[in-house]
């Protein structure tokens, strides 16, 4: 567990980064972690991280599938908006545990 | 009479319906549906590739392990009608219940990924998910001469979470005993963002990859198989070049789940994480794999499930309020390759860590540590396993909840409910 500064708030988090407590989340926050990713939100990367949280908050846990029949984007798209292992980008920019398999 | 019927006669159908028969009350009858007469040994089919195990040891007639005294239909099931209680079987039997039980388990699709199920499937590209996939793998590995090989995950959740990674260890073993080892380049390829993502198993694991000269391709998702030029390639554009390609296809539910009109999308069962009733009706409950909840899928999870489930069903039938106990408790031994093994032991919200087991201070077993004592217990475990787990005997010094001693655990962690 360590602490981070986002938006001159204390954030915890864990070694790699990912919020540990997604209460601590909001919007400024998720703006400066996505700059640390190198991305830039725009409003169709709010709609996708609003339909993941929403997912994490109902315990289903988070694929490309489910990205993939959100009605939100398609596979591809969500590729172009957080390049480079989309999931895992886009659940730390939305607060959520990175998705994880038994060990 | 009352009549509770499970559907499924697979690890967790068996064992319900062995744990049910001694504690049902008399006026109920028993019956379990299976499409297939044969039970497997379904850990066995990660030797069978490597020619490691035998037919006979890992397939048995499904009846041997169903008492007498509950009936067993044989048949596919078309649909269940929850309205009505009733379940109809493509040949045309209708079965009515009381409770219904739903462990029809969770089956590979590989026609779910691109260019997967076509002329090279079973020849260049194979699964060692099903009996045949792992006998006709065995057969193609005899005569391989080397080449690259590349183990595959195309998406989560899998049966046994751990499997390929064992295959890629047991696969460093067999071609070093078999001396063409430098002849084979083998890559692990995942969606996840590596082959260990626990972080207590990175620490203590992360090292086994490197050591077997085993590469890794991470973060990596499948958009289709390019089978002219011998590639995977995923929706990023990256390419993984292959010769022979081991790979476990997207894991689905059973379609009858779908049919029925029940299941998410992936023909899971929606269910209560700690009570195993489903969300569907009050009188269906599921087991093992067939469920929707966050725990491995896998033979220990069932059997845990089942002791809880067992106690659930008996609750619901006497009108009482049903235990929230179920944790997502696994236990899991994982072959490393060279008469070695690890074992895990964790649940929905505590990563395996370090410790022995099953005794505090004792073992014999240790955790998250790779020993030879370690894979005899796995190799014992297949006669327990047909002997014991699937009769519903309890395990000697195996709970049900996940026991805290023996363990290095940093600092108590909130079980969520």
């Amino acid at each position: 567990m360590s602490e981070r500064t986002y938006a001159e708030t204390k954030i915890d988090c864990n070694e790699e980064g990912y919020l540990t407590d997604l209460k601590q989340w909001n919007k400024a926050v998720a703006t400066e972690i996505a700059a640390e990713e190198g991305i830039e939100l725009l409003p169709k990367h709010w709609e996708v991280l609003d339909f993941i949280q929403d997912q994490y908050k109902n315990d289903i846990p988070l694929t490309i599938r489910k990205i993939g029949k959100s009605g939100v984007v398609d596979i591809k798209t969500f590729y172009q908006l957080f390049p480079g292992g989309p999931l895992k980008k886009a659940s730390r920019i939305a607060g959520i545990p990175k998705p994880v398999s038994c060990i | 009479m009352k009549k509770l019927l499970i559907l499924g006669a697979g690890t967790s159908g068996t064992i319900m319906a062995n744990h049910l028969l001694k504690v049902l009350p008399k006026e109920w009858e028993i019956s379990i549906v299976d499409q297939d007469e044969t039970h497997y040994y379904q850990p066995g089919f990660l030797y069978l590739p490597f020619d490691l195990i035998k037919r006979k040891q890992i397939r048995k007639p499904t009846e041997k392990f169903i008492p007498e005294e509950i009936h067993l239909v044989h048949g596919t099931i078309d649909r269940i009608d929850k309205e009505h209680d009733q379940v109809f079987l493509e040949n045309g039997i209708v079965l009515n219940y009381d409770v219904l039980i739903i462990a029809t388990g969770t089956h590979i699709a590989p026609e779910e990924i691109e260019g997967m199920l076509g002329e090279q499937w079973q020849k260049s590209i194979f699964d060692f998910y099903t009996y045949t996939g792992a006998r006709n793998l065995r057969n193609k590995l005899r005569m391989w001469p080397g080449g690259k090989l590349v183990v595959h995950i195309a998406e989560m959740p899998i049966k046994c979470p751990v499997a390929p990674l064992e295959f890629s260890f047991l696969a460093d073993s067999y071609f070093l005993n078999k001396g063409i080892r430098e002849k084979v380049d083998i890559t692990y390829v995942t969606p996840l963002s590596g082959a260990f993502t626990k972080p207590k198993a990175t620490e203590a694991l992360g090292h086994l990859l490197e050591q077997k000269n085993i590469k890794l391709v991470p973060d990596f998702n499948i958009e289709r198989v390019d089978t002219e030029n011998n590639k995977i390639i995923d929706y990023g554009g990256q390419e993984v070049e292959y010769d022979l390609l081991v790979t476990v296809p997207t894991n689905m539910g059973d379609e009858m789940v779908a049919r029925s009109g029940m299941g998410d999308d992936l023909n899971y069962v929606p269910t209560d994480r700690n009570t195993l009733q489903t969300k569907i009706k009050d009188n269906i409950f599921a087991i093992g794999d067939a469920t929707d909840l966050p725990a491995s899928k896998a033979g220990s999870v069932a059997h845990f499930e089942s002791e809880i489930l067992t106690e659930n069903i008996l609750r619901f039938i006497e009108g009482k309020e049903l235990k929230k106990e179920f944790d997502g408790h696994a236990n899991c031994f994982v072959e490393t390759g060279h008469g070695k093994a690890l074992l895990i032991d964790f649940n929905y919200t505590q990563e395996p860590v370090r410790g022995v087991f099953p005794f505090a201070g004792v073992g014999p077993l240790s955790l998250l540590k790779e020993t030879h004592m370690n894979h005899l217990g796995k190799m014992a475990f297949r006669w327990v396993y047909w002997n014991m787990l699937l009769q519903g005997k309890h395990i000697p010094f195996v709970t049900p909840t996940m026991s805290m001693t023996g363990k290095e655990i940093d600092e108590p962690e909130r079980i969520e409910s």
